[in-house]
């Protein structure tokens, strides 16, 4: 062997070393999940049952084309018979699939009347999708939250690393991860009641075997009963926007009462947060601590349209930096367009507390060069809410 | 189909002195009303469009290479796949079998041309004009349209870039260049058969088209309609699919897939009809059920009706409703399978041998079933809950569309080279675009069913890392079945600047009106029909 071909050889392994090394293919997952629920074991039965027959078929049909490739070879000297119908043959073959196919569509038809059923549930969860995030509302509970993806931005967009290999070390939930996730508890019937805000979005939770239309003004229903605790994740399934890659859904599923004791600590923090906005009321922050806030606030919410920078997405999304709204216009004006919303900008009155958003107007008000030296207070706010 | 041909040769001789007037130039093809022509036209078009949007494809595979974003921002990801999915359809697949039937069907049934030549001009030279107008929006401050092929209101409505009209625009030519296309195939089938070609009398790629164009009509206008609410919607204030209005998004779907399913039938059964005519020649053995293929084809066309609200089993149907489309689905796998098992029976105890457009076929028959398989599956409400907008789809409609309508394009256009330029192919060459093609698509769509069943989404930009090494292998399969088309472009080339003399009738097993005329075809073909017994 020359030198040459030493030397390909020896770059087509390196090429191939990379390509399976970079990451454990232990973790790869080839098949369906199984999933926590009896709904998703029938529905993982029914898979492999399709499966196995759609193999067993396809041995059968593509064994008999290759017999002919092989023993039915010109060059081997084969004479072409002269058959070219047979009726008998039709009906068999026609009547064989239906045969099958039934077979396949009893069980299938027993699953489905199963996952219809959405009557006698101990929980209802209400769902509303939005430009990116989701809205969970605990029924008779008086407990809601937006559940927001928590991936860092330096991560997915790379920054602090070059293309290949050494760029953003990357988290092992990359992209599956949220700041505060639905928490359920485990073998409770809860139903979802499914909505959307803006555009159609899809809510999926492989290891439930959920996956219900998010659509806006309608509501859909699913149900799940898990058996098994544990932290689930999915994604939306529908494509919803620029960041529809991120908008994940991390379900924690508690035991009943571990999820009761949840509850209770939600109730408190709900308590605790509208005392903490009265007092905000009364009282005023520094700039530095508006600002601090405010950029958290911003990342969170702000920054997948008008971008860390503050130069938006224009036409679509548009800068804020050195904006007519966030520069010269009176701050009410400012304070009103984020309550409310305006188009395609949501309203983030019902999002974020008054606090949060005085700060982020500030923020607004006095980031990438923008430097009107306004200072927003939540009172500012409460007022400019209440017009 | 016994044929007796009336003395041809001599008839084109005649007609070759008085009538074989062509203008030159660019007038030649602006202006032609030639069936052989604007197949050319055609052709050539879908193979430009097949590699814009493959470019784009390219893009998107690159993007999806590594975890991360490392060369596009998603709003403009969204628009690679909105765009790339629409030439795709639209631009390549589509145009390419109107190609087919125009430089076919008139010399399968000894016709002297399309029955309506002038309309036939007309519906090509619209078409570059829809593809200018979709395509320079990606050269517009808003962008090209971002919100998926499929357009699902009110992302393509109220939360819409600025190209939407563009879009509306582009695919109401698209689709008036189609129901003309169609309405002149219909035509020139009912009218200019040759004297003794009864309907069962005809090649079964005639009756594929023929099936096809009926289906074109009828669900065309849907898609106008559907484009047209989204314009109202968008623009004028209209609240067909906004439920703040009295309107539905889900009904926006119920429209769109009422179009979008036959429209899927619409790319698949030419497919058929080329590889029903491919397989026998090659089998050297008749076409198998000649008779059930027909009405198979008739069946899944009908079937095709009643079947789209599989493609929204997530929406909240009710139970009803579901059970009725699984069951539907469900049922077009009996036609299907009669004719994957007719193509089988055909090679059975034939005499065959593996010509390149033989090897398309066979691929075809495979892997075209597999994506059925997958079909099946999906079609299992249950089921497709789980793989409902995962890559599992992705896999299952290119699996069809690419090994299947595509590979049955490259079967036919192998196999009719000689007969439309008179020289045979490159062979060598023509090999190494079947194996690399082969190889190179099941590593860029097998490894997408895995991502798909590991829970996967479409349309996304950037992936959580358990997808990672998947999406690898797919980007490298990608990047070679893009570079593996180039082989076909100059397979094409060379076989047009030269190349073994082909003659008439270039495959001892082919059967069919064109192989008793010259090749290449005279420029006017069947002035005086042939006799059909």
């Amino acid at each position: 062997m020359s030198r040459g071909n030493q030397n390909w050889l020896a770059g087509a392994w390196l090429f191939l070393g990379t390509i399976f090394s970079s990451s454990a293919w232990a973790d790869t997952q080839l098949n369906l999940t199984e999933g926590v629920t009896a709904v998703s074991r029938e529905v993982y039965e029914l898979h492999m049952l399709v499966l196995y027959i759609c193999t067993a078929i396809g041995v059968i049909v593509f064994g008999a084309m290759f017999w002919s490739m092989i023993f039915h070879r010109k060059s081997k000297g084969a004479k072409a018979a002269d058959f070219h119908e047979s009726t008998k043959v039709e009906i068999l073959w026609t009547a064989i699939p239906i045969v099958i196919l039934i077979a396949m569509a009893v069980p299938a038809t027993s699953t489905l009347i199963d996952m219809e059923n959405n009557d006698d549930s101990d929980v209802t969860i209400q769902i509303t999708g939005s430009q990116w995030k989701w809205h969970y509302k605990y029924f008779d509970e008086n407990i809601e939250y937006y559940s927001v993806l928590s991936t860092p931005r330096e991560q997915y967009e790379n920054q602090n690393g070059s293309f290949n290999g050494n760029g953003a070390h990357k988290g092992k939930n990359y992209l599956l991860e949220v700041d505060k996730p639905l928490v359920i508890p485990a073998n409770k019937k809860v139903r979802f009641l499914i909505t959307s805000d803006d555009v159609i979005h899809s809510w999926w939770v492989p290891a439930f075997a959920v996956k219900q239309d998010a659509n806006p003004g309608f509501i859909n229903e699913a149900w799940t009963n898990v058996d098994k605790l544990g932290i689930y994740r999915g994604q939306c399934a529908e494509l919803c926007g620029k960041d529809h890659g991120f908008m994940p859904i991390v379900v924690e599923v508690k035991s009943p009462e571990d999820y009761d004791s949840w509850l209770n600590e939600q109730h408190q923090l709900t308590a605790q947060a509208a005392d903490a906005e009265q007092a905000a009321l009364s009282s005023s922050m520094s700039k530095e601590e508006l600002m601090q806030l405010g950029e958290a606030i911003y990342m969170a919410h702000c920054a997948a349209c008008h971008q860390p920078t503050g130069l938006g997405l224009p036409p679509t999304f548009p800068a804020l930096k050195g904006s007519a709204v966030a520069t010269q216009g009176i701050i009410a004006d400012h304070i009103s367009l984020v309550l409310n919303g305006k188009g395609m900008m949501p309203p983030f009155g019902k999002q974020l507390s008054l606090s949060e958003i005085a700060a982020v107007v500030t923020y607004e008000r006095n980031s990438w060069g923008n430097d009107t030296g306004d200072i927003v207070q939540t009172s500012d706010v409460k007022a400019a809410s209440e017009e | 189909m016994a044929t007796e041909i009336i003395n041809e040769s001599l008839d084109d001789a005649h007609t070759d002195d008085h009538h074989d007037y062509k203008m030159t130039g660019i007038k030649r093809w602006l202006y032609t009303t030639n069936h052989k022509d604007i197949g050319t036209l055609y052709l050539w078009f879908a193979f430009i469009m097949f590699l814009t949007g493959g470019a784009l494809a390219m893009v998107i595979r690159a993007e999806l290479f590594q975890p991360g974003l490392q060369i596009v921002e998603p709003d403009f990801f969204n628009q690679l796949t909105t765009v790339h999915g629409l030439i795709m359809v639209f631009g390549a697949i589509m145009p390419a079998f109107t190609g087919f039937a125009n430089w076919m069907l008139p010399m399968m049934i000894g016709a002297p041309d399309m029955a309506l030549p002038r309309m036939n001009n007309w519906s090509f030279w619209i078409l570059p004009f829809a593809f200018a107008i979709l395509l320079s929006s990606f050269f517009m401050e808003s962008g090209a349209p971002n919100f998926g092929w499929t357009f699902y209101a009110p992302l393509s409505t109220t939360y819409s870039n600025g190209s939407t009209a563009f879009f509306v625009f582009a695919v109401h030519i698209m689709g008036i260049s189609s129901i003309m296309g169609a309405i002149n195939i219909v035509v020139t089938i009912m009218n200019l058969r040759a004297p003794g070609m009864t309907y069962m009398k005809m090649p079964l790629f005639v009756w594929t088209f023929f099936i096809t164009a009926y289906l074109l009509i009828a669900v065309m206008p849907v898609l106008a309609g559907v484009v047209t609410m989204l314009l109202t919607d968008t623009y004028f204030g209209t609240s067909f699919f906004d439920a703040a209005g009295g309107g539905d998004p889900v009904m926006f779907q119920h429209i769109f897939w009422f179009f979008g399913h036959p429209e899927v039938y619409i790319m698949i059964l030419p497919a058929f009809g080329i590889v029903s005519t491919t397989i026998p020649a090659f089998s050297r053995k008749k076409l198998f059920g000649y008779s059930s293929m027909v009405y198979a084809t008739s069946s899944i066309a009908l079937l095709s009706f009643v079947v789209w609200a599989h493609h929204m089993f997530t929406t909240g149907m009710p139970l009803f409703g579901e059970l009725f489309f699984m069951y539907c689905t469900m049922l077009i796998a009996v036609p299907t399978g009669v004719k994957v098992f007719n193509w089988v029976a055909t090679m059975w105890r034939g005499s065959l041998s593996f010509e390149t457009p033989m090897l398309f076929s066979i691929a075809f028959v495979i892997l075209f079933t597999i994506g059925g398989f997958s079909g099946l599956m999906l079609a299992m409400t249950p089921v497709d809950f789980q793989y409902h907008d995962t890559y599992f789809v992705v896999a299952h409609f290119h699996y069809v569309l690419v090994t299947g309508s595509l590979f049955s394009i490259y079967a036919g256009a192998y196999y009719w080279l000689p007969k439309w330029t008179g020289h045979m192919y490159n062979d060598s060459l023509s090999k190494w675009h079947f194996w690399c093609s082969l190889i190179s698509v099941n590593l860029l769509f097998f490894p997408m069913h895995f991502l798909g069943l590991a829970g996967m989404p479409r349309r996304i930009p950037d992936y959580a890392l358990q997808f990672a090494d998947f999406n690898k292998w797919v980007s490298i399969g990608g990047f070679a079945f893009g570079l593996s088309q180039l082989i076909f472009l100059a397979v094409v080339i060379k076989c047009i600047k030269g190349g073994k003399k082909a003659p008439a009738k270039p495959w001892d097993g082919a059967e069919g009106l064109e192989w008793t005329v010259a090749s290449p075809a005279p420029y006017h073909t069947f002035s005086t029909p042939p006799k059909i017994d």
